[in-house]
């Protein structure tokens, strides 16, 4: 009697983890090192809150990823490179198969764990900012500075600069002022713009702001008396509305300044009041809220009372809509993964990584996922982890950004010669030897 | 000659928007002995409460948007909201530390500060505001035209404000007696509460006076360049304009800002593009540091002398 008892209680207990087995889901963990308090919580609130939302939107309208759903947990930066690493750290072995891909929309973070990411085979994700050599993939396996690098960008610009000149031929003799943030992301731009000056003729004449930038009187005094036809500014955070603001006051016309990606969200222009009106900046995703996917995520995330964002009017902004790139991108990547590795499985970061290196998104997709024309066709390879290098140019109206111009190229062969030769250089310093990628699969 | 006196001027004016964020500081260190790390993230939660009861307001109890009447009780509750933090930083952070070294009063600050920050963001969020005071950041078209010098009228409010601060300021001290109370604890705590001066009152009343100075200047950095995080770093500005003016005069805050703020401008323009520009971040300390070794107690500083 016992041994019956004993048997029936064995079946059922077997038949209940056989059961639950049956009906587990598969998880993809997403560790997001977000910033939503200190200096650069404005920024940070919008991009992680619009890339919350995308994977929200995956889960919610189509149930995951071939069935896998997404999960992911916060980790506050502070946009402090000390709590990068200890996010990072503590996020890597979350989930079923660890973190699948850290994206610390930090430069200063990004450095921090490049070594790290690499050992624990953890794909790290750039896109806009980072090491801009890093595009050469051979170099660098474990890292993605995708859609376009800081080169690419101020090659993009002076393209800009020269068809509103009417051709790249009417740019000599030009005068160009750079206003850069000076630090290591302001200085980014020197050797290409150097290098352009000297190809198309111009005249640049490069001014440094001191962080934070909230003071600009003598370099817009010196602007003034430069008389520049146009001003580059490479500015960050509060050096953005000031630059607007001096530039008012010393009379230079908004429409002849070209802002950078990180000169060119509501939080540079809104703070700078009618100063801001004319003002035009780079982009690698394009404000506004009349996109499909945007529209999806209203219907199918915020109809159900699931938005992360507290302040629903910054749905559509540039930094919510960069988010949304950061999101589709991921996921994205996960999907080409797992057409390798197993569609409805979760994946480890090494695998994902190849979903990264193979990424395609032509128009088709970018029509599929309602997102045309909102960030550009993004096609990576083995050797090109940047992929199209183009921007798109938006210009401020007061109340708004109107996008102005389509993808503007880069000067490809100039860029792409000097991210390898950098990206040389840095593996000649470490010893590393270059993978083959007509090896790679 | 015209390009010199330009930025000499803007320079100046620069300055007294440094001074008005070092009032603070003196206010509380005259007072207290305590140098208040925390007057940096002061300004910032001060504007930052203005430009959020301005958003309250109208969305909860249908005030007119814009309306003098928003702008005004705004900045009533922004100012009491900085009294409120005024009594209880008193309460809660002072009061416990009475009678312990300066250095850990100073240390209680710092950790102030990031209280302040943080509850900053979680009450008004981290969104980036425009602030406008209705003055026109642009140069005053007669001097303009007719002797080619941008002088801003936005920069010319600023100085006018910190002018009626430092008189508001200089009544409160010499005429009231609250002021003579200030007096005597700046002089010297135990004579003071020996005479029967109530320490902690005065100390309530004097944080609160920071957090008015607070809000004034964290309108007036709003207003040019935005409410954001970034009004914290206007501390770092006032920085070397204390050491030159003295931790204890306010005369000496408006007169160190004026020389920090016309030496800095000066030094980037003629100076910066020689070593690759950028110096303005770091010349006002470095012209602070010289300074210190002729006179540590800085222009208009009380000497320090101690009996050996």
């Amino acid at each position: 009697m016992k041994l019956k008892h004993s048997a029936l209680l064995g079946a059922a207990l077997a038949g209940l983890l056989a059961s639950s087995v049956a009906g587990a889901v598969e998880e993809q963990f997403i560790g997001l090192p977000s910033y939503r308090v200190g200096p650069y919580a404005a920024g940070g609130s919008g991009v992680f809150g619009g890339w919350i939302d995308y994977m929200q939107l995956i889960n919610e309208r189509d149930g995951g990823i071939n069935g896998v759903r997404l999960t992911w947990e916060e980790c506050e930066t502070e946009y402090n490179n000390a709590r990068g690493v200890e996010c990072y750290e503590r996020l890597k072995k979350k989930g079923s198969t660890g973190n699948t891909v850290f994206q610390p929309v930090s430069t200063g973070i990004t450095y921090s764990v490049l070594d790290k990411a690499a050992q624990d085979k953890i794909p790290v994700v750039t896109i806009g900012y980072g090491r801009t050599d890093a595009a050469d993939g051979r170099v660098f396996p474990w890292v993605f500075p995708l859609i376009t690098t800081y080169w690419s960008q101020a090659s993009a610009i002076v393209n800009f600069i020269g068809t509103k000149e009417g051709g790249m031929d009417k740019l000599k003799g030009k005068k160009i002022g750079l206003l850069y943030h000076d630090s290591a992301y302001g200085k980014e731009s020197h050797a290409i713009l150097d290098k352009l000056a000297a190809k198309h003729g111009f005249e640049l004449t490069k001014i440094a702001v001191a962080h934070p930038g909230n003071e600009q009187q003598s370099q817009w005094l010196q602007l003034r008396q430069l008389k520049p036809d146009y001003v580059i500014l490479w500015g960050w955070g509060v050096m953005n509305p000031t630059a607007l603001k001096a530039a008012a006051k010393v009379g230079y016309p908004r429409e002849k300044m070209v802002g950078v990606w990180w000169s060119g969200a509501e939080e540079d222009t809104v703070p700078a009041g009618p100063a801001a009106k004319g003002f035009t900046a780079a982009g690698f995703n394009v404000a506004g809220a009349n996109y499909p996917v945007v529209a999806d995520i209203k219907k199918f995330v915020y109809g159900k009372g699931k938005g992360n964002m507290e302040d629903k009017t910054r749905i559509g902004s540039v930094y919510y809509n960069r988010g949304v790139v950061h999101g589709i991108i991921t996921v994205e990547a996960i999907r080409k993964a797992q057409e390798k590795y197993g569609k409805g499985k979760a994946l480890t970061g090494e695998q994902v990584r190849w979903g990264f290196e193979n990424l395609n998104l032509d128009e088709a997709r970018l029509k599929a996922l309602g997102a045309t024309g909102f960030l550009p066709p993004l096609k990576v390879s083995c050797a090109d982890h940047e992929g199209p290098g183009v921007v798109k140019f938006q210009q401020w109206d007061g109340g708004q950004w109107k996008v102005v111009s389509d993808w503007v190229e880069s000067d490809r062969p100039l860029v792409r010669g000097m991210i390898e030769e950098s990206a040389a250089a840095y593996a000649k310093e470490k010893g590393i030897k270059p993978r083959d990628c007509s090896k790679e699969g | 000659m015209q390009f010199f006196i330009e930025v000499l001027i803007g320079g100046l004016l620069s300055g007294v928007m440094y001074a008005l964020v070092a009032l603070g500081f003196v206010l509380i260190y005259k007072a207290s002995g305590v140098f208040n790390f925390a007057q940096g993230a002061m300004v910032f939660f001060a504007a930052l409460s203005f430009v959020g009861f301005q958003e309250v307001l109208p969305a909860r109890f249908g005030m007119e948007a814009g309306s003098a009447a928003v702008f005004w009780l705004s900045f009533l509750l922004a100012f009491a909201t900085m009294v409120v933090l005024g009594i209880a930083t008193e309460r809660i952070v002072l009061r416990p530390l009475v009678n312990q070294p300066p250095i850990t009063l100073f240390m209680a600050t710092i950790g102030l500060t990031y209280v302040v920050e943080g509850l900053a963001q979680m009450a008004w969020g981290a969104n980036v505001r425009g602030l406008d005071l209705g003055i026109v950041d642009e140069p005053i078209a007669w001097l303009m035209d007719d002797y080619g010098i941008g002088v801003s009228k936005f920069d010319l409010f600023a100085a006018g404000a910190a002018a009626s601060l430092v008189a508001l300021l200089a009544a409160l001290f010499q005429y009231t007696k609250v002021g003579r109370a200030l007096r005597a604890v700046a002089d010297d705590h135990q004579a003071a509460l020996s005479i029967g001066i109530p320490l902690q009152t005065i100390w309530r009343v004097v944080w609160a006076v920071a957090g008015f100075v607070a809000l004034v200047a964290g309108m007036i950095w709003g207003a040019r360049n935005g409410v954001q995080f970034a009004l914290t770093f206007t501390a770092l500005k006032a920085l070397p304009v204390l050491i030159l003016g003295g931790f204890t005069s306010v005369p000496g805050a408006i007169v160190g800002g004026l020389i920090i703020g016309a030496s800095e401008k000066l030094a980037e323009v003629y100076v910066g593009p020689l070593v690759g520009g950028g110096i303005e971040g770091w010349f006002p300390y470095m012209l602070a540091l010289a300074f210190l070794l002729v006179r540590p107690e800085g222009l208009f500083g009380e000497r320090h002398i101690d009996r050996v």
